[in-house]
Formats: C-alpha cells, sequence, structure tokens
C-alpha cells in the first residue's frame, strides 16, 4: 500500500462528513500502526477482496456516532442499534467510495460491528495506516491494511 | 406509489422514507438483504425499489435482475457506496432507472427520485 492510496480513504473520510453534516473533519497526519490497540467504543470493519486484500476499519465514540445519528435522521433517534447500525455504515462507505479510485475489483464486504473495545488484529504482513480525524471535536480513526 | 427500501442499513432505510416523505408514496416494505427483498417484492409489487448493492444472502446487482424478471416495469434507484463509474454503468445496463451513490443528501435523492419518477 502506497501513501497515495491512504489519501483516498483521507479524502473519502472528508467527503462522508461533509456531505451528511455539512461540517467536514479535520483530519490528521496518517501514520503506520505499530503495535499499539487503536480501538474505540464502536467499529465498523470492511473486509477487502479482489486485486487487493485487506481491512478497513473506523473506531469510534458513541457520543460521536449519536451526533451522526441525530444528523441524518433528527435528534432522539440513538438506539443502541442505530448506533450500532451507523458505524457499520460509515465504514461501509468510506470503503465503497474507494472503488472510484482503486476500481470495480476492489471488492468490499458487507460490515461487521465491533463494540466493547475487543483487540482487531490484523494481519502483520499486510501494512496498516492509521488516520485520526476530529470531527465536532470528537476524536475517530480510519486503520486501512491493505496489501 | 408502492415503494419498497431494501438496503441492509436500517438508519438508511429511515433516512430515504424520512427524504422521500412529501412524494406522499406507500411504503410497502423494506428489507435488509436480497432474499428479504425478493420476498417483499413478490408479495407487495412495489412500482418503486431503492436498491442497495452490498448486502448479506443476496447482492443488490442480482436482486435487480431477479426483480425486472418479475416486473420489468418496476423502477429501481439503486443506492450504493460503491459509486465508481462502471458499477454505475452496470446497474443501468442491467436495468435499473437510476443510480445514486452514498453518502446521499435529502436534495441528492430527491433529484434522483425527480429524474427516475417524473422524467425532470
Amino acid at each position: 500500500m502506497q501513501e497515495r492510496d491512504v489519501q483516498v480513504f483521507v479524502e473519502g473520510t472528508q467527503n462522508y462528513f461533509k456531505e451528511i453534516s455539512g461540517e467536514a473533519p479535520e483530519v490528521g497526519l496518517p501514520y503506520m500502526k505499530g503495535s499499539e490497540e487503536i480501538i474505540l467504543d464502536y467499529t465498523g470493519a470492511i473486509g477487502i477482496s479482489g486485486e487487493r486484500k485487506g481491512c478497513v476499519y473506523f473506531t469510534t465514540n458513541k457520543d460521536m456516532l449519536s451526533e451522526i445519528v441525530g444528523a441524518v435522521l433528527g435528534p432522539g433517534s440513538d438506539s443502541e442499534e442505530a448506533l450500532r447500525d451507523m458505524v457499520g455504515e460509515i465504514a461501509n462507505t468510506i470503503s465503497g467510495n474507494a472503488r472510484r479510485s482503486f476500481g470495480s475489483n476492489f471488492m468490499i464486504s458487507v460490515p461487521i460491528v465491533i463494540y466493547g473495545n475487543p483487540n482487531i488484529d490484523l494481519p502483520v504482513s499486510i501494512p496498516t495506516y492509521i488516520i485520526p480525524l476530529t470531527w465536532k471535536n470528537y476524536k475517530s480513526y480510519i486503520v486501512v491494511g491493505i496489501e | 406509489m408502492k415503494l419498497l427500501i431494501v438496503d441492509d442499513s436500517s438508519i438508511i432505510r429511515k433516512a430515504i422514507n424520512k427524504y422521500l416523505k412529501e412524494y406522499g408514496l406507500e411504503l410497502v416494505g423494506e428489507a435488509g438483504d436480497g432474499v428479504q427483498a425478493l420476498e417483499q417484492f413478490k408479495a407487495h409489487a412495489p412500482d418503486v425499489v431503492t436498491l442497495d448493492i452490498t448486502m448479506p444472502e443476496m447482492d443488490g446487482l442480482t436482486c435487480l435482475e431477479e426483480m425486472l424478471k418479475i416486473n420489468a416495469d418496476v423502477k429501481v434507484i439503486v443506492i450504493s457506496a460503491l459509486s465508481d463509474q462502471a458499477t454505475a454503468l452496470k446497474a443501468l445496463k442491467l436495468g435499473a432507472k437510476g443510480f445514486l451513490g452514498k453518502p446521499f443528501t435529502e436534495d441528492k435523492i430527491k433529484e434522483a427520485f425527480d429524474r427516475v419518477i417524473k422524467g425532470g
């Protein structure tokens, strides 16, 4: 995975939040993942297959998801089911949009939703980048590990 | 006009229903995967379907082909995160009347709907 590939996810993330909420996130400098665990309250993970293989996940906290759900459906819509659904949909959209750059052989899975801070073991052989972002003062991460 | 909404995200299904409220459509069904979608399609004979692509059980493009075998006149708008041109063209070639990429706003889904339903 090249640094220019990471930029695809940076731009996809900015576009997602801008479209949904009218406010683009501040995206921090992407960096290579080491042994640290980057996992918050809720995580949406997408398996990548086809010409390129790996995983993309979006991880964030409850308050941020509540706000995003509110932006889409209006206030009071943030049930637990809605939060889990939303985190999967964010990961799905950012990953799916990457096809515009990587081509239609960039295959994405249905989202896997993880909550409660378990570890996510990514293959160590695949270089993995962490993209930190801040949207309305909420900190989140996109983690991209693709061959 | 009868509407069927198909997406594995319940938030997206609710958003589509909310954004299309002013069209006065009768929501006859919702489905979270392609198999459920076909069951709902056969049971309720919708006039319009909004259809995601990446779903469990059966993907949206396979579902689209099956729906059109049942009713070639149904108007299907594919709404998907797979917003590359090749996927959009494939959906249209298979018989979808419209394609809208995610993320979408209320204005964008209304525009797509107007194009398909009203020819506007």
